[in-house]
């Protein structure tokens, strides 16, 4: 059985203008030690599933419906101080902000220490020795001066790893990394980027990555999910989804990188932008945006503006997409007709 | 470009009539019983401020319509009292009703009068202390220091002494009201200046400010067409407070004998008449326009709070 | 994938030679940055920096050191993009050549003339010839003032004879050219998403129909797939108005794809510049190397980054010599002392390192 089971999550705002819908039928599954991407733009509700695993949603928001199963247990429903003792013990998260996490007027040691204490009956000089050691582990050099250093005295690579090692304080199952990287430079991103890979692999953590970075989801995970409007497109091993996208809004996102195009030509872009939750379209949320509404010979495919599209298998990938649906099943009436 | 991206959102550009009715703040307003209460409540006094004249069923300030015999008589839940006078008489038998009604039209006046003075000096002076930064905010901002160390008392005090000094008691006491607004404004214009700083300083360096600038706007038309319109959401909030302020400022001269004549009484000077007949059992001459500035000045400050609650865009939630 | 990217980027050139009007010659370098220096007080006012020092009141000043001596030419129809990391400096070259920054020390040349001590009213027809496209198109826009008097101001300004059914033409016709309905102009800024907003910055900047352009990280505040709707909006721009861009950005693949030429900056020098072909293919300073090296790829055959040692020194303290010698492996005693210089290369670069200079490298 899997480590953590998301089924059917539902996620909802209640705000002023009305309900809305901020996540919508979301299915996954994380194995011990496994890496998975959450990829997706600004607005698609990648950090809200995020937050919504440990029930960290806040009002206006609420879960609406689904389970989320962790080591067997069910947390949707689960009273906040059984909350309490599987996050940050069991699992833990990393903010794109690290002052988000860190306390400005205590120093590193303290508030690694304070972690410690609060999960686990420990000593105080114990729980000192277990910070130092994962300060080692997160390489940051001299570790024992910066157990008394204050947040504001280190940098912001040096900070991203001091949260890091909170985050493995606890020899946590899980760590969820909410864009850990995009406030940091391009030299300090790879490095950060690198340590994670290395300290998730050496110790069998399972990753959930959220980025809107394809180029760091394809060097950090092994399955992805696309996110668009608060569902998941597309889902797969990672190195399927980069080499061979199915759904439109994929392949658009890969296409509209810089590196796709050749230098000086115009780039690829997907028309429009992505719609507010609060006013999405009729049937697939991406068809106003979709070149693929219509069939090759020119005909409509009506289906796309006025039914939701459901999950199609193709290959290792589970892709929502009518026109990858009628594609698979004209394949699959070929091959039958071709059968004697 | 050859792809015209897709519209915002469906709705029609609106009027402002529109907009205020889509805004936070009118939902808000809606959903806020003690803010509908306090909005009311002032209006109402307001109004009645406004409309004395014809409200009130006598002149206060036309001594031939005083009759010194009907004086100290007490409203009409009391026994004793006279149904002409509906909330009993002060000391020199005028109308209570009516001289309330003017008392709080003074009262109204000044602080208005007052907060507009500040505002103006406040806005003027912290736009250019915050943009112009430097040398120019040093010195304005020492000035506003030395201001605020100055209470209005003492304000008013040496204000009143000088002009009573070289223009006679006189005219003090008939231009008392645009003395006060004059007094109350200088003194407390800092709290202007500071806030209107500070949000200039937060506003000056967004990028807009920058883009006017590349543009090759003047600092002139950057300070009050970009800058200035960003900051009144503080100001707005602040004026409320202000006004009570103002009002309890006035209330608080008058009713030391340094604000407005017996003669053209407010509501601190109707307290301060009063107060001497407390012990002699004519309570209403006091407490009646006490709980009338009581009420005035707290429906304000509740206005204001909310006001603040709303507009603040950290507690802001969309 | 850069060795097929040849052609394309000659085509724009050509056509923006034509189009040059004839008096400017067209070999002079259309801005030119001279030994530009910028330094901020740290220290606030005079009272503020006066410390007990061992008994005696001394004057204690701190600065941040943003410029340390750039020298940059762009040349007319060109895209020079200025990459670093964060604190490189980048946005204050940007910002200075703009004025919006007195620079400490250095000159600015524009089409000739020095610029950066004229007057506020003497610049104003240069404010006309450059202007400004910024980072954050939820800053950049007033949030008090309908797109239409947005648009409107800088036009107003600078053709203060046009009548009003002329401005309103123009209003329209830099909408339109920009993708944004000139219908939704009665609206305000915040009713548009990011990248619509951005759109409206650009019109903003090209109304005055200007030939120069700085874009200080016009796209990394956006989406991805807006980004590259951006990106082509400015490229487009650059064909048909016949721009001149300097372009700064931290993100290397945009450079690769929209520079013609690339400065890349370190802690307020310049370590290399060069065509953007001859950088992508061969960089030759070290810290290049490393950023290249960096930069998050799809394909599974990337190499490993190069590990970078050491932390990234502030601004408030340079270190001595060359700023990069704390982190660059082939660091040697001659770094710690000796600052580089940016030397001419064979394949038109120039680069400012040691090592590269005595052939180590």
């Amino acid at each position: 059985m899997a480590l953590l089971e998301v089924r059917d999550l539902d996620v909802r705002f209640a705000l002023r203008q009305g309900e809305v819908r901020a996540l919508r039928n979301i299915n996954f599954t994380l194995d011990r030690g496994e890496r998975l991407g959450l990829v997706g733009e600004s607005g698609a509700g990648k950090s809200v599933a995020a937050f919504s695993l440990l029930n960290l949603i806040a009002r206006p928001g609420y879960i609406a419906g689904g389970s989320i199963r962790f080591d067997g247990q069910e947390l949707i429903g689960l009273g906040e101080r059984q909350l309490r003792r599987i996050r940050g013990n069991r699992v833990s998260m990393i903010f794109q902000d690290p002052m988000m996490t860190l306390n400005p007027v205590l120093t590193i040691g303290e508030q690694m220490v304070e972690c410690l204490k609060a999960h686990r009956r420990i000593a105080s000089r114990e729980a000192r020795a277990i910070a130092l050691h994962k300060l080692q582990q997160v390489q940051i050099p001299s570790p024992e001066t910066r157990l008394d250093q204050y947040p504001h005295e280190l940098s912001g690579g040096m900070r991203q790893r001091v949260i890091i090692a909170i985050a493995l304080l606890l020899d946590p199952d899980i760590i969820i990394a909410d864009e850990p990287t995009t406030a940091l430079d391009v030299t300090i991103q790879a490095e950060i980027m690198t340590l994670l890979l290395e300290l998730c692999e050496k110790h069998n953590v399972g990753l959930i990555l959220i980025t809107h970075d394809l180029g760091v989801v394809s060097q950090v995970t092994q399955r992805m999910l696309v996110m668009y409007a608060g569902r998941v497109i597309e889902a797969g091993p990672t190195r399927e989804i980069i080499n061979d996208p199915q759904h439109p809004y994929t392949q658009g996102l890969m296409n509209a990188l810089p590196q796709m195009a050749t230098p000086g030509s115009h780039l690829n872009q997907i028309r429009g932008s992505m719609p507010p939750l609060s006013q999405l379209p009729s049937g697939c949320a991406f068809h106003p945006r979709c070149d693929f509404l219509t069939r090759a010979d020119g005909s409509e495919r009506p289906a796309c503006s006025r039914q939701v599209p459901d999950f199609v298998a193709s290959g290792n990938c589970r892709v929502a997409c009518h026109m990858v649906a009628e594609m698979l099943a004209q394949e699959a009436a070929a091959t039958e007709e071709d059968r004697p | 470009m050859s792809t015209h991206s897709s519209p915002p959102a469906a709705t029609p550009a609106v009027g402002r009539w529109q907009r205020l009715r889509d805004s936070y703040l009118w939902y808000s307003f809606k959903r806020d019983r003690g803010a509908q209460l306090c909005l009311a409540t002032l209006l109402a006094l307001v109004g009645m401020a406004l409309l004395a004249p014809w409200l009130a069923p006598t002149d206060p300030y036309d001594l031939a319509q005083i009759d010194i015999l009907a004086s100290e008589l007490p409203p009409f839940w009391i026994e004793g009292s006279d149904p002409a006078y509906s909330l009993g008489t002060d000391a020199q038998g005028r109308d209570l009703w009516s001289i309330i009604l003017y008392g709080t039209r003074v009262s109204l006046l000044i602080g208005f009068g007052a907060v507009l003075l500040q505002a103006l000096l406040g806005v003027v002076f912290g736009l250019l202390a915050g943009y112009l930064g430097g040398r120019v905010d040093a010195l304005l901002m020492r000035l506003a220091d030395i201001q605020l160390s100055f209470s209005t008392l003492m304000v008013a005090i040496v204000v009143g002494a000088v002009v009573k000094a070289t223009l006679g008691g006189s005219f003090y006491s008939d231009y008392a009201i645009l003395m006060l607004i004059l007094i109350i404004g200088l003194a407390e214009w800092p709290q202007y200046a500071r806030t209107v700083r500070a949000s200039v300083l937060a506003e000056k360096r967004k990028e807009y400010v920058d883009a006017a600038k590349v543009m090759g706007l003047k600092s002139r038309r950057i300070m009050f067409r970009h800058v200035l319109p960003n900051t009144l959401s503080p100001i707005f909030v602040i004026s409320t407070v202000q006004i009570a302020n103002a009002i309890i400022s006035e209330a608080a001269l008058s009713f030391l004998g340094l604000g407005m004549p017996e003669t053209h009484p407010s509501l601190g000077s109707l307290i301060k008449a009063g107060f001497d007949y407390l012990q002699s059992g004519a309570w209403w001459i006091t407490l009646i326009p006490g709980a009338f500035l009581v009420v005035l000045v707290l429906s304000i400050n509740l206005l204001g709070d909310w006001l603040r609650d709303v507009m603040n865009p950290r507690l802001y939630k969309g | 994938m850069t060795a097929q990217a040849l052609p394309q980027t000659e085509t724009p050139t050509e056509t923006r030679s034509q189009a040059t009007r004839p008096s400017a010659q067209e070999n002079a370098p259309l801005l030119e940055i001279r030994g530009l220096r910028k330094r901020f007080d740290l220290s606030g006012d005079f009272l503020e920096q006066l410390r007990f020092k061992g008994g005696r009141l001394v004057r204690h000043q701190e600065f941040v050191h943003a410029i340390n001596g750039v020298d940059l030419s762009i040349r007319r129809g060109e895209a020079l993009c200025v990459v670093g990391e964060s604190g490189c400096g980048k946005s204050t070259v940007a910002r200075t050549v703009m004025g919006l920054l007195s620079p400490s020390a250095g000159e600015i040349h524009y089409d000739g003339t020095r610029i950066d001590d004229l007057s506020p009213k003497a610049l104003l027809p240069y404010r006309k010839r450059m202007q400004m496209i910024f980072q954050n198109p939820y800053a950049s826009l007033n949030p008090r003032m309908t797109i239409q008097q947005t648009l409107e101001e800088p036009i107003r300004l600078h053709h203060p004879d046009w009548s009003r059914d002329r401005v309103t033409a123009k209003v329209r016709e830099v909408m339109a050219s920009v993708g944004v309905d000139p219908e939704w102009g009665a609206r305000f800024g915040h009713e548009f998403s990011g990248g619509q907003r951005q759109r409206i910055a650009i019109a903003r900047a090209l109304a005055v129909d200007p030939e120069f352009i700085v874009a200080d990280e016009p796209i990394s505040a956006l989406d991805v797939s807006i980004q590259a709707q951006v990106l082509n909006l400015l490229m487009d721009a650059q064909q048909e108005r016949h721009l001149t861009y300097l372009f700064i950005t931290h993100d290397l693949a945009v450079v690769e794809h929209f520079g013609t030429r690339v400065a890349v900056m370190y802690l307020g020098t310049v370590c290399e510049v060069a065509p953007t072909r001859t950088l992508f293919a061969t960089p030759r300073h070290p810290y290049t190397q490393a950023l290249l090296s960096a930069i998050p790829r799809l394909e599974d055959d990337r190499p490993q980054p190069i590990r970078l040692t050491g932390e990234v020194p502030t601004p408030v303290n340079l270190p001595s010599g060359c700023v990069f010698h704390g982190r660059c492996p082939h660091a040697e005693p001659r770094c710690r002392r000796e600052v580089p210089r940016l030397r001419p290369q064979d394949d038109g670069g120039q680069v400012a390192c040691h090592a590269v200079e005595e052939g180590r490298l």
